[in-house]
């Protein structure tokens, strides 16, 4: 079972969190915070696994996380899960934030936190692994967004101007978080492709 | 229309929206907090418009405070809204704010069953998904309950998308609804076989989610898995598979043996990491699972290792770590195999990476031996000298105190070179774990008699040097090994040399600088010390150094006294006072020594940290008998306290270790006794404690196992453990030597000094003797204590309920509650429902049971228990034949190729489901005799006759069951209306309302327990034509008394949309609230429902004219009720009486009963025969009690209630119901 899906950034700020089990609100600031505090401390080219918090510790969890330029991608599991199929997996997931944001940088996470838990939903379910095949997560979440276009229809459309200019002056921060070239290497799963 | 929603629209864009929210939270950086209280202020007043636009906009806001640690669940109403609406956008945002807010305390969460329910029966995929998606989040053991069969009819949609989603989901009903388990695994079960990858991926991701907790009950699919994993080519399905199998094999080790073939075949041929590695994994399972005297076996191990290395030594950090991971669990079973890469391990601890150094320092635990233990600790010092981050070299440090005092001290061979390194690592700047080596140096010196003189000799050069330790208390954890210096200097003084010097070291003045509880030793140990020096002077006749003595004592000990520490400051004074006393006597030229030293005498041994848990009850003692009797439950007026004493007391009972009977005791008792005898640290049959005090004043009568002393005691100036592994081996050295020479000499005479436990120790490694002979005491236990050991289980373990037994066919009550359009679970009383749940599990966990009522039924259900018992052993035999059969029977698979068909064939047969299990057999018994030829088919046919058999008994024994039921009617307390075996016919509380060609509206009328004059009527809407009925609205003429709630603003002659359409064929519920006054009387209000028809021909507007009927029984709200508050309110004489009579009953008792439950909304509250009484509550507070007799074919109920209007009503509403039967 996965207990948490944490996202943050460099500087300990949250991008999404997503509890498989129940906390309290402070808990969970409390549990990224210490999570932050563990994963951040670490080198770069130091191994992906550690052992868990305290909070939301157990001997029995592990946090495997992956860096990505800003950002670091936390999953907290147990022993049930495979450590190198779980950095797979954040793996998958990563990449298909790349699909569907076309080049994401940590500015897409920060303003679509909804379509990034979106896309999750379709990967983890209620903690459990549900889908690891990139595509078919894509295609699903494609479907779906054509569903939400052709429900917004004509009253969508001034909404979507108004957000376009809304959008126009945006801070200017460097885009794409460079998945193509990444550092950590991926033990090869042949069959996730 | 179009041309409003694009208004609509306009006038919204200019709300904040998420981006603009994140936007304005990132320019307010300096006023974060300030901004967003405002945003959230802004969110309220958005909720509360009517646009469901501009409602899910604020729920998608929220959604993203409650990412940055906002509480949000004050909204959990308006997230319910949004979670409602028809469009799939806002309905996205609404399940995704509830997966992150809701949990099982949120109270609306009961109002979303119906919503989720009609979601997931969407024929929008993506409605349904999100729904299973959301639920998945905060699934609650109600709407697991609710839900479950709708879930389980998902499990078989025709898209793949919605099937997983649903197979998933499944784990988190079970977990909640543990009922749910057996009605639904034979369908699980089908799904490890669906065409579509995804969702047999899904299905091995439950059932090992299942099977990781309650292994046993899932060896029956062994076979089935293994086909799974000789087929598929999925790398994930494969890795839950294979870590499916090594929760397994430890049950059933010949599954292990049937394992390793094809898991080495997988370590040859993959490529992928992660599967070698859960290879491997697995087969370390396999291997310790199995008896280690496997000879064939060592070929695997030694695989393992291999691959292990192989991934140690890959430039991959977190191959290594895996590697190293692996590795720790080969060495508990085989650490000859591991040892062998000690090199590989010790260069590990140099890595850069932190993680990977812990987990080498955890192989090294394992690693050691009598032998390597001071090599590798050297070693650990160094990494120790060298360490930067004080986490780290923390760890090392509690690594080497773990690796030294690992299974009592068994691989310290010298005392004194421990000693020794611990006094090195108080050295150590800034560790927190200074009281691990006080407690350490404790123990050792507790504890190893022979070190005592060395370790008092260290001691009190720490003592003496503790400025250096003590140099900044606040911070420096470290001077708590003061704490333990100056206890084993004082306890053990007579070993002191220079005593004088340790008392000046331990008075001076900067003493008191240390933490309070230090100094209150070092105060009660300065006397000890004090005492003996007066002892030793008083012995040679020095008076004088004797006066002097007590006056440094007299001088120093005032800056105790005014101590902050109350302890110190109480001790201090306390012993001054004494100490002037004894100057005094001194004076007079008394002796006091032999008196002062007696304050200390005795000696102290340690007590196991269980001793007192394990003191064996008395026999005749009964901790659970009441010692007054306890206040009876009839007297006390409410009720709450009540309950909560229940629940406790039956928390308790759950505690008590299961009951062992004597033989199993004794028998344990041998066996320890056994191991004990085995175990050169352990003293033989002591006398008890308590009489070793009495009888003994000395140390000399513990008894120890004496050994001889080889090496000098005293090492002088501070130690150096570095000199002792010199000396060691000099010695071993010595040793070896003399042992050869003894070889020779036992060829004369068989009598040497050294043979000690040698035999004890199964000595894989060379015998070494250790430096000095050691009395390891042993903690002392009570007598006769209790050899358990499994005092640890938490007994709140989630997944023990969904320990079950999944091999049993499935008995006719099993199955998932199914919804019969009646939503009575909602809306009723929390006590309810529970009594609700009981019910329908059977189970005996009746916490809010009453105590008598438990001892009477407990009679009846141990009976029932016995029943089961017997037929799941039966099972359990069928169980164990089956795969028997596979494990025997299928060939062992030989290469790779082979092994995935052959055994396949095998599974195939009995991997079937299990309803077809019986046919099933029959099939593989022909197909046997097939194959093996006639010799054993007699004895199939044996086997057949006698299942034969055993269905016959079995129908006997339920046909039984019913004539037991139906004709004798046992005295007994019931507790609710539908009760028993016996079916009931379906019932359904819907009405109809109205119908047309159109339409059909049913409808129900239930009590709103949050308010006192509000009802909720549940109206089913049933499209009968083929068109498409849309923009339903419903409307009636309110009364003076009734009145139907309506939106704020709208008029009292506007009707109420219904908030969906229905396409032809097509039903669905909405509920409408309606306000009242007065309940005492039944009502009618007239209503209209308007809808517009639509289809190819057009559009045509259409009435219904309905008369809605409020019985007097729907505001009644089930409510339980003990027999005593019954007994109590019938007394109480408020209430008022009536009664009926109706002829011609021919219904049976139980059924009448339970329709006076089902339709009438009463409970029961005890049945003696065919006499019954009943309770319910109105929802304004009215009591209502019913007294129900059944005669020959009539039926007489006396009523008393609160008010004579409402119980004449009711009575008359029941009279017509009866009569009707």
């Amino acid at each position: 079972m996965i207990k948490a899906i944490l996202i943050f950034n460099n500087h300990g700020k949250p991008r999404l969190s997503k509890f498989y089990q129940r906390y309290s609100e402070d808990t969970q600031q409390q549990i990224i915070r210490e999570t932050f505090h563990l994963v951040s401390k670490r080198d770069e080219n130091v191994c992906n696994f550690l052992e868990g918090g305290l909070l939301i510790g157990g001997s029995d969890n592990k946090l495997i996380y992956r860096h990505y330029a800003t950002l670091y991608f936390v999953f907290c599991v147990d022993s049930s899960e495979s450590e190198l199929g779980i950095l797979d997996l954040i793996q998958v997931f990563v990449e298909t934030l790349d699909k569907c944001f076309e080049n994401v940088c940590e500015l897409d996470l920060i303003f679509h936190v909804d379509k990034v838990h979106n896309i999750l939903a379709e990967m983890v379910m209620g903690g459990m692994v549900l889908e690891t095949n990139m595509n078919e997560i894509v295609t699903q979440i494609d479907a779906q967004n054509k569903l939400e276009k052709s429900e917004a229809g004509l009253a969508g459309a001034p909404a979507r101007a108004v957000s376009a200019v809304k959008n126009m002056n945006l801070p200017e921060i460097p885009r794409n978080i460079n998945i193509g070239d990444i550092s950590i290497k991926v033990p090869n799963l042949p069959t996730f492709k | 229309m179009a041309l409003k929603m694009v208004k609509g629209s306009i006038d919204r864009m200019f709300d904040k929206n998420l981006q603009d929210l994140v936007r304005g939270i990132r320019n307010h950086k300096e006023d974060e907090a300030k901004y967003i209280s405002q945003c959230i202020d802004e969110i309220k007043q958005e909720l509360k418009q009517d646009n469901i636009a501009v409602k899910a906009n604020a729920v998608c806001k929220l959604t993203y405070l409650q990412m940055l640690g906002y509480d949000i669940s004050w909204a959990a109403f308006n997230i319910i809204e949004v979670m409602s609406a028809s469009k799939f956008t806002f309905k996205r945002i609404g399940y995704l704010a509830a997966s992150q807010c809701f949990h099982e305390g949120t109270d609306v969460i009961m109002l979303t069953t119906n919503q989720i329910r009609k979601d997931l029966s969407s024929p929008n995929q993506y409605d349904t998904g999100v729904a299973l998606t959301g639920l998945s989040c905060f699934v609650t053991p109600d709407l697991a309950r609710d839900l479950a069969n709708d879930i389980m009819t998902l499990m078989s949609h025709t898209k793949p998308y919605i099937r997983k989603k649903a197979v998933l989901i499944m784990y988190k009903v079970f977990l909640k609804y543990p009922e749910s388990l057996r009605p639904a695994f034979p369908r699980l079960k089908e799904k490890l076989e669906d065409p579509d990858p995804g969702v047999q991926s899904a299905a091995v991701n439950v059932i090992c989610e299942l099977a990781r907790r309650n292994p046993k009950n899932y060896l029956s699919l062994a076979p089935l898995f293994f086909k799974l994993m000789t087929s598929s080519t999925n790398n994930w399905v494969l890795i839950k598979i294979i870590k499916l199998f090594g929760a397994l094999t430890p049950l059933e080790p010949r599954l292990g043996k049937k394992l390793i073939e094809p898991l080495t075949n997988l370590i040859h041929s993959t490529s992928a990491m992660s599967l070698l590695y859960e290879c491997v994994n697995t087969v370390i399972a396999v291997l310790i699972s199995l008896s280690s005297g496997m000879p064939n076996h060592s070929a695997s191990i030694q695989l393992c290792v291999q691959k292990l290395r192989i991934l140690i030594e890959d430039s991959d950090q977190n191959l290594k770590y895996l590697g190293l991971l692996a590795m720790s669990k080969i060495l508990k079973t085989h650490p000859k195999s591991v040892q062998s890469h000690k090199d590989l391990i010790l260069q590990c601890l140099d890595d850069k990476d932190e993680s990977i150094r812990l987990r080498a320092l955890d192989l090294l635990y394992g690693m050691v031996s009598k032998k390597n233990l001071m090599e590798i600790v050297k070693k650990l010092m160094i990494h120790v000298d060298k360490a930067e981050g004080t986490t780290y070299r923390d760890e090392l440090l509690t690594k080497i105190i773990d690796i030294c005092s690992q299974s009592n001290y068994q691989y310290i061979t010298n005392f004194e070179w421990y000693i020794s390194i611990l006094v090195e690592l108080t050295r150590l700047e800034g560790t927190r774990h200074g009281h691990l080596i006080a407690a350490q140096m404790l123990d050792v010196a507790i504890r190893v008699k022979a070190i005592r003189k060395f370790a008092v000799s260290q001691m009190a050069m720490l003592l003496d040097n503790a400025h250096l330790l003590a140099s900044n208390t606040q911070r420096n954890g470290i001077c708590e090994v003061l704490y333990a210096a100056a206890w084993i200097c004082g306890e053990f003084s007579e070993h002191l040399e220079e005593a004088n010097q340790t008392l000046e070291a331990m008075l001076r003045p900067k003493v008191t600088t240390l933490p309070g509880h230090i100094q209150a030793v070092y105060v009660q140990n300065m006397v000890k010390l004090y005492a003996s020096i007066l002892q030793q002077k008083e012995q040679a006749g020095d008076k004088e150094a004797a006066q002097e003595i007590t006056q440094l004592m007299i001088e120093r000990l005032p800056q105790f006294v005014q101590s902050a520490d109350l302890e110190v400051q109480e001790r201090a004074s306390c012993i001054l006072q004494l100490i002037k006393y004894i100057q005094k006597l001194q004076a007079k030229e008394v002796p006091v020594a032999e008196e002062v030293i007696a304050l200390f005498a005795g000696e102290l041994n340690p007590v196991a940290p269980k001793a007192q848990k394990k003191v064996p009850v008395p026999e005749g003692l009964d901790l659970d008998a009441w010692i007054n009797e306890p206040p009876s439950d009839s007297e006390s007026e409410d009720e709450k306290p009540k309950t909560i004493f229940h629940e406790e007391e039956q928390r308790h009972s759950r505690h008590r270790q299961p009951e062992i009977d004597e033989e199993e005791l004794a028998r344990r008792r041998e066996a320890r006794k056994q191991e004990q005898a085995n175990n050169p640290f352990y003293i033989k049959s002591s006398p008890s404690p308590q009489k070793r005090y009495q009888d003994t004043p000395g140390v000399e009568h513990i008894p120890v196992v004496q050994i001889d002393l080889s090496v000098p005691l005293k090492v002088p100036g501070m130690p150096m453990s570095d000199q002792y592994v010199k000396l060691e081996e000099e010695r071993r050295h010595k040793q070896k030597l003399e042992k050869d020479k003894k070889k020779k000499k036992q060829k004369k005479e068989k009598r040497g000094k050294h043979h000690r436990h040698n035999s004890l120790h199964t000595e894989s490694e060379e015998d070494i003797a250790p430096a000095h002979h050691v009395d390891i005491i042993t903690e002392e236990m009570p007598e006769n204590a209790l050899p358990s050991d499994e005092d640890d289980k938490d007994p709140n373990d989630p997944y023990k309920a969904l320990d079950i037994d999944l091999d049993k066919p499935l008995a006719d009550s099993e199955k998932l509650p199914v919804q019969r359009h009646r939503n009575v679970e909602t809306l009723k009383s929390p006590d309810s429902e529970a009594a609700l749940v009981e019910k329908k599990s059977k189970k005996p966990k009746k916490k809010e049971k009453k105590h008598k009522e438990k001892e009477r039924d407990k009679g009846k259900k141990k009976e029932k228990e016995k029943k089961v018992v017997e037929e799941e052993e039966e099972e359990e035999e069928k169980k164990g034949e089956d795969l028997d059969f596979w494990l025997s029977t299928a060939p062992a698979p030989a290469p790779a190729p082979q092994a995935q068909s052959e055994p396949a064939l095998g599974a195939a047969v009995v991997a079937e489901p299990q309803e077809v299990k019986k046919e099933e057999r029959e099939e593989r018994d022909d197909e046997e005799e097939e194959d093996e030829g006639k010799q054993k088919s007699s004895k199939h046919k044996k086997k057949k006759h006698k299942k034969e058999k055993e269905e016959k008994s079995k129908d006997k024994k339920k046909s039984k069951k019913k004539s037991h039921h139906s004709e004798e009617e046992p005295p007994e307390s019931v507790q609710n209306g539908t009760l028993e075996d016996e079916p009931l016919p379906p019932m359904s509380s819907y009405r109809l309302l109205a119908e047309n060609p159109f339409i059909k509206m049913t409808y129900d009328i239930q009590g709103n327990l949050q308010n006192d004059s509000q009802v909720t009527v549940s109206v089913i809407f049933e499209n009968k034509s083929t068109s498409f009925l849309k923009s339903m609205e419903l409307n009636v003429l309110d009364s003076l008394n009734t009145k139907m709630l309506r939106p704020e603003g709208s008029s009292v002659h506007d009707g109420i949309p219904v908030p969906f359409q229905l396409p032809p064929g097509i039903s669905n519920e909405a509920q409408f609230v309606f306000t009242l006054q007065s309940i005492i009387m039944a009502q009618k209000l007239k209503g209209t429902l308007s809808f517009i028809v639509k289809n190819d021909e057009g559009s045509t507007h259409e009435k219904l004219d309905f008369k809605l009927h409020f019985s007097c029984a729907s505001y009644l709200i089930t409510t339980p009720c003990y027999s005593d508050a019954f007994a109590k309110l019938l007394e109480s004489g408020d209430l008022h009486m009536s009664s009926i009579k109706v002829d011609g009953i021919s219904i049976s008792f139980q059924h009448l009963l339970a329709k006076i439950c089902f339709h009438h909304h009463f409970s029961v509250v005890e049945r003696v025969d065919s006499c019954a009484s009943m309770y319910s509550r109105s929802i304004q507070g009215h009591h209502v009690c019913l007294l129900v007799k059944k005669g020959e074919n009539s039926v007489s109920i006396d009523g008393k209630c609160n008010d004579s209007t409402l119980l004449s009503n009711l009575l008359d509403e029941m009279k017509e119901t009866l009569s009707k039967c």
